[in-house]
């Protein structure tokens, strides 16, 4: 991998505002959902903010990206507009979806987020059918999949990697590796060394990062997209990360060795980077308390519109199902 | 596209697809054909319906994929949202069980769950039916699957100009369509399309006015209703036949106006009769015209049991125009 460059300070700054932003979404949304003023299942990404905060800051807003239900970070890095965003993962009228797609499917389309899936590993298909129509259609866009290392044992992932590098898709596979497919353990589900291995049956590049180190992220990223969109087609990054609150909230991790959590907590990305920005010098600590603050306000704002809206009306049912609802 | 002067007045039904690509492809070049073997290096698809499009249109728009049915339905899918009209072949209806996910978790639902944010113009065209000697895994009528699911429209053509007209009308849809061709249909004549013109999805044909029963089928079945009409009308019963063309949505109107004037009406399919279209049909006319009926509504379909090999088994299995006109006959008794 040529690291070539490294992020601006803006860039950095940026990535710490993302990464912020989305644990600032996750506390809070973990506080609604246990006082009960929202109900639903819910898919923490914490302890994997650095790799979309890496990555898009190497996006134009016109690039595309596909996730999964365990997506709210991605969905923010994209740069999702907070008050829909909140409304939607609350059910409301005024979500994205109109309260129709839910926490575990939140799309936004103005935003480049149009497909975010509930199942493993269908996004990849779906995702070089987008590639391919930017190709066709030479707009330059590049689109990005994210999903967990659990979905590289579903056919849907090969069958997916093996067309991209066939018909040279502009697109970025980002595998998430957090190194639990729901409850079972990397070794004891995935047959390869490594993720970025299974690249090398698709002749395509697989990149070993880690996704936890904002830098490092940032180049592995800055480079795949880089190639997706001069026409060279796809990479394969294996994005090494961890999940600090289970699969889905209300487990107990209780499938992860106490030392194994404690160790990556220990190393959590965030207070990591925070202290690598005000040691570099690139920020002071007042100045990213003022980005964390500002997150908050914001946030909150968008969580008392969610809590005012109405939810959809029944008779939303009939709307949406078809283009034509004349006929029965 | 060619001058309506210079087209044949019959066609057979790869002909009508072959057309209604063509013409498609012609009009926008948003329209894409993906799928196995089907630009013309590889043969222009398995039974031709492909045949010539790469060479016009380009390699680009008219891709051959690999065997990788989840693959095609995903770039398909993605294609459509990306704003692209694609028309995905998967070879044999059954196959389309592999691309499962794709076409009812993803295709049917993207523009509900999306909020309406989005929607996946897409067209399956996909080829079953009995006949060929195929046995289980080639030849089975998998339209209830479908029609079943919220988000999905079902068509299934009959005659080549209603091929032709349905599938330009499937392309130039919004929302998802899964377009049913059959196999022994392929190759019989019938009358040419007008170029150009589209046939609505939803509205059934009355084939044949009639006064004692009506008879709705669509699809193959079509041709042993057909004769079983013939049969029964030399019987002096008079039978109003109906192709349905479009399973979803449904064209109750037709189908009620017919049977609110004949008070009697069959259903045959080859899809078997288990929880099938004609039960569907069954349940909405006996709901609407209960106490008009004279009997219940009648359905013909295959056995319950996958598709035979042995031709012996084959009859057996298939809905014949011996046992349609016998359906006919028990709403007379």
């Amino acid at each position: 991998m040529p690291e070539t460059s490294t992020p601006s300070r803006a860039e950095l700054i940026e990535i710490y505002r993302i990464a912020t932003l989305i644990k600032c979404a996750d506390d809070r949304f973990i506080e609604l959902i246990k006082a009960g003023q929202i109900a639903s299942p819910y898919y923490s990404p914490r302890g994997q903010e650095l790799i979309p905060a890496a990555i898009s800051v190497n996006l134009l807003p016109t690039d595309t990206v596909v996730t999964t239900y365990r997506g709210i970070h991605d969905q923010l890095a994209k740069g999702i507009p907070l008050k829909p965003f909140v409304a939607e993962f609350m059910g409301k009228a005024t979500g994205t979806c109109k309260g129709k797609g839910g926490p575990m499917h939140i799309t936004h389309v103005a935003s480049g987020l149009p497909v975010t899936t509930g199942v493993v590993g269908s996004g990849l298909p779906i995702a070089n059918g987008l590639a391919w129509a930017a190709q066709l259609k030479k707009t330059g866009q590049v689109t990005v999949c994210n999903f967990g290392d659990g979905a590289t044992n579903i056919g849907a992932f090969h069958e997916a990697l093996n067309l991209a590098s066939v018909w040279k898709l502009p697109v970025v596979f980002v595998c998430q590796n957090n190194r639990y497919a729901e409850h079972t353990k990397y070794e004891l589900g995935t047959s390869s060394r490594t993720i970025a291995d299974r690249a090398i049956a698709y002749g395509m590049p697989g990149v070993e990062v880690d996704g936890n180190d904002a830098l490092a992220m940032w180049s592995a990223a800055k480079d795949a997209i880089a190639r997706a969109r001069g026409g060279a087609g796809p990479t394969l990054l294996d994005a090494q990360t961890f999940r600090f609150r289970g699969h889905l909230l209300g487990d107990d991790s209780h499938y992860i060795p106490k030392d194994e959590m404690a160790a990556a907590q220990a190393a959590d990305p965030l207070p990591r980077l925070r202290a690598w920005l005000i040691a570099q010098g690139h920020a002071t600590d007042a100045a990213l308390t003022d980005i964390e603050q500002t997150n908050q306000v914001h946030f909150e704002e968008a969580v008392r519109f969610g809590l005012d809206s109405p939810f959809p009306d029944a008779s939303e049912l009939g709307i949406d199902v078809l283009a034509m609802e004349t006929l029965a | 596209m060619n001058a309506p002067a210079t087209t044949p007045r019959k066609i057979n039904m790869v002909q009508a697809i072959q057309l209604a690509l063509d013409d498609a492809m012609a009009q926008d070049a948003s329209v894409l054909v993906l799928g196995e073997d089907i630009a013309d290096a590889q043969g222009g698809g398995v039974f031709k319906c492909t045949a010539g499009l790469s060479a016009k249109y380009g390699t680009d728009r008219v891709k051959s994929t690999p065997i990788a049915e989840q693959a095609i339905m995903g770039a398909a899918v993605g294609a459509a949202l990306g704003g692209m009209r694609p028309v995905a072949e998967i070879m044999l209806m059954n196959f389309t069980a592999v691309a499962m996910d794709q076409i009812v978790n993803h295709a049917a639902k993207l523009r509900f769950m999306t909020g309406g944010q989005t929607h996946v113009p897409l067209t399956i065209r996909t080829a079953t039916g009995a006949g060929f000697g195929t046995g289980g895994q080639h030849a089975d009528y998998l339209e209830a699957w479908f029609a079943h699911t919220a988000g999905m429209k079902v068509v299934a053509p009959s005659t080549p100009a209603d091929a032709y007209g349905l599938l330009l009308s499937c392309i130039f849809d919004d929302d998802p369509c899964v377009f049913i061709e059959n196999l022994p249909l392929y190759f019989a004549p019938g009358e040419a399309p007008q170029r150009g013109v589209r046939v609505p999805l939803g509205q059934a044909k009355v084939l044949r006015e009639g006064q004692d029963v009506t008879l709705i089928s669509y699809s193959r079945t079509l041709l042993e209703a057909t004769a079983a009409a013939d049969a029964l009308a030399k019987e002096g019963v008079s039978v109003e036949l109906i192709d349905l063309r479009t399973i979803a949505p449904l064209d109750m109107a037709t189908l009620v106006a017919s049977v609110g004037k004949t008070r009697r009406a069959v259903v045959a399919h080859e899809a078997q009769v288990d929880f099938g279209v004609g039960g569907e049909i069954a349940t909405r006319l006996h709901q609407q015209l209960f106490g008009r009926l004279l009997a219940p509504v009648g359905r013909v379909g295959a056995a319950r049991s996958p598709v035979p090999f042995s031709k012996s088994l084959e009859s057996a299995f298939l809905p014949t125009t011996a046992r349609i006109q016998a359906a006919v006959l028990d709403t007379l008794k």
